[in-house]
């Protein structure tokens, strides 16, 4: 899926290389890419349009002002968009109460118990006394695993067996808190789902009781679509104060994190990375940006192409192409505009979903040698009009190259599949100029 | 506040409503048809698109079924919208029936093998040791022996947890408690299982995200290791997923085959707001056939998948 995404938004990309500036024409197929890769990332589909419109917007506006090209332009506008959205001002946990009272709430199985343990374990190292309580009376073995993850940690836990009333716990847990000087109560509460009434007003019990400082709401990173219905209607219901993101250690892109901030615009405050003890950290709006797009550092990589690339040699190299006159003179000096950009490894590793692929795997930046000596023993000749090139020519070029006959042939056969393919290309984008543009079907 | 108003109050509201009213009147929109039709209007498709995307199809999935459907109205047409209805319905089903997704698939005709060894696996929090725990219920109750295994040795307080399963529907649970080796207590589940003359052993184990090599390397073992006692043991790899996940369960699907070669599939949580069309694309890309779905914490809130009820859920 990562790649078929990255070659997407390389062609997408392509599109706009080398244009003077972002029209509603050249723009929309880039656009129509990004709000697929959005929706590929488990952004919500409505939020997804609403952004790209809005992206889009704001790119054909500024047009008018800049010379920046509008690749550059337009992916740097949605990154600092994104990571816009995402972030916002950074708000600490509120530690002002005494004790301060903080309510973990969300769905069946999303980590509230192992982030109230997380987070009590985080307080702790501050210096701080904290108590957890266990007001899960449903699921089996709720409290147990508390209890469990309390004594690793060595924070007391504060339960009651025989007690079915979640209210009372909470309630009894604050007074418990207060008797023990504790600092910070983490109570933890049962798994629930939105639409479940009798708990969501359970909860909401809970919080009109006990009125804690912060009411963390904590979802699994890997939710879908229904992200925005559950934010909603725990927010309308609890009016959480920040949101908790699990399972970051996984490899979801997290677009539910950009449809929860847009729909109930509460900070998220940590991020879940692992089932230890010690897998919390704080949220980063630019990292989750780039996981969300899935474009590693390609805005890096955008940047770098065009600052080498020569807008020039890339026109002259068009027109060629279009009347079939493509030489090894212009393969040559595309070697070297790819060379002038970097270590081939560093920027491979840019494009989305190769990055972890070729991390292992030894890339010599002498990826053309070859390529270049056999087309350095070409005469002139040879290299503007390679049909001539037959048996004995092939024989002088391999020995003059170092290579062999079948490494010229290769070349050759390969040179020549290019060139049959940047013709149907280019049949093909001249038809494509008609297409209707529907949203995600041509 | 972004740069520019992206979240005025205006925007929002009708952002809000907007989400209210997804999924409503998708063949109102097309009462108009035309008797006789050999093509969808592009409105229809933008409504369809939004729907399927909606309920987490994915697009790579939508694009399929909305070009299957173009397709047969290409052939067949249609003169109403009932008709059209029947017509996407069917599509959509196809792409589930196409892997010899069987239906019925009941509790009591068990395979011939004795014990029958099912080995659920899946992320974090997904709802492995429920199922398992409605499982046996369903088994007992059609009068088969269960023993479970308690191969998740990691999450705290896991093994109570099944315990806790195994005492509710009186069935038997090997386990060696906490931070034991799951291979193991998997090895001798299924030898006390057949020992002692079981219909059937369900092994949990502990939730993993699939990206982590080594964690998926250890489920491989357990399965390996099984099928000393046993040859073909284990007979079903159940992979439970959540019908919250979004995309990432084809992720999910594809390594966790990799790893232990999934042969079923687990759909929990449909009992909320969530679709869970992820499987769609999953069942008919990995043709792995989804089995059953969970609609709730309680111990008979298990199902075998229909796949009609599920089609119709998503566009109710
Ligand atoms: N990899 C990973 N696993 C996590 C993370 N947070 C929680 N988990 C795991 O997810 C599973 C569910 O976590 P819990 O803390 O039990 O979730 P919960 O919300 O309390 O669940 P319920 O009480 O049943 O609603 C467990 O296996 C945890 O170890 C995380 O950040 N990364
Ligand atoms: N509403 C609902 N909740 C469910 C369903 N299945 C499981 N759950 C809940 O989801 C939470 C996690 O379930 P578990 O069975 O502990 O999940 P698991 O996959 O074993 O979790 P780990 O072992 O920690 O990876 C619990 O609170 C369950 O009660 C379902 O079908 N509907
Ligand atoms: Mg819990
Ligand atoms: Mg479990």
């Amino acid at each position: 899926m990562f790649e078929s995404l990255s070659s997407k938004l390389d062609k997408a990309f392509k599109n706009l290389k080398g244009q003077g500036k972002i029209t509603e024409i050249n723009v929309a197929e880039t656009v129509k890419e990004i709000r697929k890769a959005l929706i590929d990332a488990d952004v919500n589909y409505k939020i997804a349009k609403q952004f790209t419109d809005t992206v889009k917007e704001k790119a054909l506006g500024q047009n008018v002002l800049t010379s920046v090209s509008p690749g550059q332009l337009l992916v740097k506008i949605v990154n600092d968009e994104l990571t816009e959205l995402l972030g916002g001002k950074t708000e600490n946990i509120n530690t002002s109460g005494n004790p301060s009272i903080i309510l973990m709430a969300g769905l069946q199985g999303s980590g509230k118990t192992t982030h109230s343990a997380k987070l009590a374990n985080y307080f702790k190292k501050q210096g701080k006394s904290v108590l957890l309580a266990a007001a899960d009376v449903y699921r089996p073995a709720a409290i147990e695993q508390l209890k469990v993850l309390g004594e690793q940690i060595e924070v007391p836990v504060y339960f009651e067996m025989e007690n079915k009333n979640p209210v009372e716990i909470a309630q009894n847990a604050v007074k418990a808190a207060k008797d023990g000087n504790h600092k910070i109560l983490i109570i933890d509460t049962a798994g629930r789902l939105s639409i479940d009434e009798e708990m969501m007003a359970e909860i909401g019990n809970i919080k009109a009781t006990v009125q804690p400082q912060e009411i963390l709401f904590v979802v699994d990173s890997m939710t879908g679509q229904d992200a925005v219905n559950t934010a909603k209607a725990f927010n309308d219901v609890l009016d959480f104060t920040g949101v908790i993101l699990t399972k970051l250690d996984g490899d979801t892109r997290g677009g539910a994190a950009l449809s929860i901030k847009t729909v109930v615009q509460k900070p998220i405050k940590f991020v879940g990375m692992g089932e230890k003890m010690e897998a919390l950290d704080v949220f980063h709006p630019d990292r989750m940006a780039q996981r969300i797009l899935g474009m590693g550092d390609i805005v890096t990589l955008v940047e770098r192409a065009q600052s080498v690339f020569d807008e020039e040699e890339a026109a002259k190299i068009q027109k060629k192409l279009l009347k079939d006159q493509f030489t090894f003179e212009d393969f040559y000096s595309q070697i070297q505009q790819i060379k002038k950009m970097g270590n081939l490894k560093d920027l491979m590793a840019m494009i989305p979903g190769v990055g972890k692929a070729i991390k292992d795997i030894d890339i010599s930046d002498d990826a053309f040698k070859g390529i270049e000596a056999i087309i350095n023993s070409m005469t002139p000749a040879e290299r503007r009009t390679p049909d001539i090139l037959n048996g004995s020519r092939r024989k002088r070029v391999a020995d003059g190259s170092g290579t062999d006959i079948q490494q010229v042939n290769q070349l050759l056969k390969q040179f020549e599949e290019m060139r049959k393919m940047m013709r149907t290309m280019n049949k093909m984008q001249g038809a494509g100029l008609s297409m209707k543009n529907l949203p995600f079907r041509r | 506040m972004g740069i520019f108003n992206f979240f005025s109050k205006e925007k929002k509201e009708k952002l809000d409503q907007g989400l209210e009213k997804t999924k409503t009147s998708l063949f109102d929109k097309i009462s108009k048809a035309i008797a006789g039709k050999s093509s969808v209007d592009d409105d229809f498709l933008d409504q369809l698109e939004e729907i399927l995307v909606s309920s987490d199809v994915g697009i790579h999935t939508t694009l399929k079924i909305i070009d299957r459907l173009q397709a047969r109205v290409a052939k067949d047409k249609y003169v109403g919208t009932s008709e059209l209805n029947a017509m996407l319905k069917q599509e959509i089903a196809l792409l589930l029936d196409e892997n010899k997704n069987e239906n019925l698939s009941s509790f009591e005709n068990l395979p011939g093998q004795k014990p029958y060894v099912i080995m659920v696996v899946g992320v974090n929090g997904v709802g492995k040791t429920t199922t398992i725990g409605k499982l046996a219920n369903q088994f007992k109750k059609a009068g088969k022996k269960v023993v479970l295994g308690a191969g998740d040795t990691f999450r705290a307080a896991a093994v109570e947890q099944l315990k806790i399963w195994g005492t509710r529907n009186g069935v038997h649970v090997v386990s060696h408690g906490m931070n034991t080796d799951p291979a193991s207590v998997a090895f001798d589940a299924v030898q006390y299982a057949k020992d002692n003359d079981a219909d059937v052993c369900i092994i949990d184990t502990a939730g993993r995200l699939h990206n982590k090599i080594g964690l998926m390397d250890e489920l491989s073992k357990i399965k390996r290791v099984m099928s000393k006692v046993q040859e073909g043991t284990p007979h079903e790899v159940l992979l439970v997923l959540d019908a919250s996940t979004g995309q990432n369960a084809f992720e999910q699907a594809k390594q966790f085959t990799a790893a232990t070669e999934v042969n079923a599939l687990a759909l929990t949580k449909l009992d909320g707001t969530a679709k869970g069309g992820v499987v769609i694309g999953i069942a008919d890309q990995f043709k792995i056939p989804v089995k059953y779905i969970g609609v709730g914490e309680g111990i008979d809130d298990l199902q075998v998948f229909n796949k009609v009820e599920f089609v119709d859920s998503l566009f109710n």
